[in-house]
């Protein structure tokens, strides 16, 4: 049977040190059985390494940030679907997301699918909103405040003990044992990510991650848990590997269902000592170790385009404990050529 | 002392549990202890076994057997910790 070939439009191509999942979503789809794809980049600055990766991309776009307006991102999608006549848009930026959310319609009208979180699933995992989340839901979550001013430090300390964690909105936490601390990390994250600045309960333990997928009507498509390795300086995974924790699973799947949870995601939580998890946070998309999920057995990105497209998924339950994903580094040689058009014309 | 079911060690003595992503390697005589706790074998049969082959006391067996069991349990590769 001849495949369907989809044309798919990807963020992320920042595979740095802090990498998004661009890079990994398009491996994912290239390996993709049940369909052929047509992979556009988009891209944000000149230098993300994706734009450079010829054997991944099949033409590369940079498109506004977030922060210019959704108008002028929304001209910008038109311009490259009158070229490329996209069937579908995977962001992967934190920041972007809500962007593509509230653009949905209006890029279904234009022939482009998403498959994201409602406005309101968006909305009730923000790290502001986690405590609420946690009640409501019946999920054990720290304890966590918002900080506008650090005048206010004293005060909501009187609530904590220490060390806490200090969070940016979208990206970015550290360990603060002090007040110093916590104004040193509040102004480094604020000027960075804006405000609020969350501080929240640190929880000792292992960290584990989820990544996994909602259909929307509450059924687990898919969900593989990983222990992180090794961790950079950033806190990122350098190196992970797939586990078989069934209560991990369960916590995924009671998320999923509670939550009609649309699209792909990645839960962090805490496993203290005497084995109880905490749901750190909440990431509306998917995360850059998706690969290892693909390399055990579940390719979530190619699920994730079948249920945008109203094709038939069926749940995927198994997959291989046990892999592991090593990142590595790698440098290209670019031509100066090529920085120059992309930087210039805006496309390569 | 039962090994939790799902505790896999490879032929060249690496333990992994798939349940928290850890793994150990074991020494050639730890590994003959794990694969005779793997087949259901007591701390008495295991001395036993371990006694027709090593120049060594039982009394010296038996602690070394006993620490090598805590620290397997100390790892949470035990069934046991699973009832406490």
């Amino acid at each position: 049977m001849k495949k369907n070939k989809y044309t798919i439009g990807v963020t992320g191509l920042n595979a740095i040190d802090n990498p998004g999942p661009g890079v990994p979503v398009i491996r994912a789809l290239r390996e993709a059985n049940s369909f052929d794809v047509r992979i556009i980049g988009l891209s944000y600055e000149s230098l993300e390494p994706g734009i450079y990766m010829h054997d991944l991309m099949d033409k590369v776009y940079q498109i506004p940030y977030p922060s210019n307006g959704t108008e002028l991102l929304m001209e910008r999608m038109a311009y490259i679907n009158e070229r490329e006549n996209l069937d579908m848009i995977i962001p992967n930026f934190d920041a972007e997301l809500f962007s593509f959310i509230r653009l949905s319609t209006r890029l279904e009208e234009m022939g482009i699918k998403t498959f994201l979180p409602t406005p309101e699933q968006f909305e009730e995992r923000q790290k502001v909103n986690l405590p609420e989340f946690g009640e409501k839901y019946n999920i054990p979550v720290p304890g966590s405040e918002p900080l506008f001013a650090t005048d206010k430090i004293p005060e909501l300390m009187e609530d904590f003990d220490w060390p806490v964690l200090v969070k940016g909105k979208y990206y970015e936490a550290s360990v603060a044992y002090n007040e110093e601390q916590i104004r040193i990390a509040f102004n480094k994250i604020s000027a960075k990510w804006g405000l609020p600045v969350i501080i929240q309960e640190f929880v000792h333990g292992t960290e584990y991650n989820v990544t996994g997928l909602g259909d929307g009507k509450g059924n687990t498509i898919a969900a593989v848990p990983m222990r992180k390795q090794y961790i950079t300086s950033l806190g990122k995974a350098w190196g992970g590997i797939a586990i078989s924790d069934q209560k991990l699973i369960d916590l995924t799947t009671k998320f999923i269902a509670q939550t009609k949870w649309r699209g792909g995601f990645e839960l962090e939580l805490m496993k203290t000592k005497e084995g109880k998890f905490y749901l750190l946070e909440i990431n509306p998309r998917i995360p850059a170790w998706i690969y290892l999920a693909v390399g055990a057995g579940q390719n979530i990105p190619e699920a994730l385009v079948n249920l945008a497209m109203g094709n038939v998924v069926k749940p995927m339950k198994e997959y291989h404990a046990g892999k592991m994903f090593v990142r590595y580094s790698w440098d290209m040689i670019v031509d100066l050529k090529e920085f120059e058009k992309i930087s210039i014309t805006g496309e390569l | 002392m039962k090994i939790k079911k799902d505790i896999a060690v490879s032929e060249t003595g690496l333990v992994f549990n798939p349940t928290t992503g850890e793994s150990y390697s074991l020494n050639p005589i730890g590994m003959e202890i794990f694969s005779l706790m793997k087949e259901g074998k007591s701390t008495e049969e295991i001395s036993g076994e371990l006694l027709e082959h090593y120049h060594t006391d039982s009394s010296t067996l038996d602690k070394d057997i006993h620490d090598f069991m805590e620290m397997l349990n100390h790892y949470l590769l035990l069934e046991k910790d699973e009832e406490e």
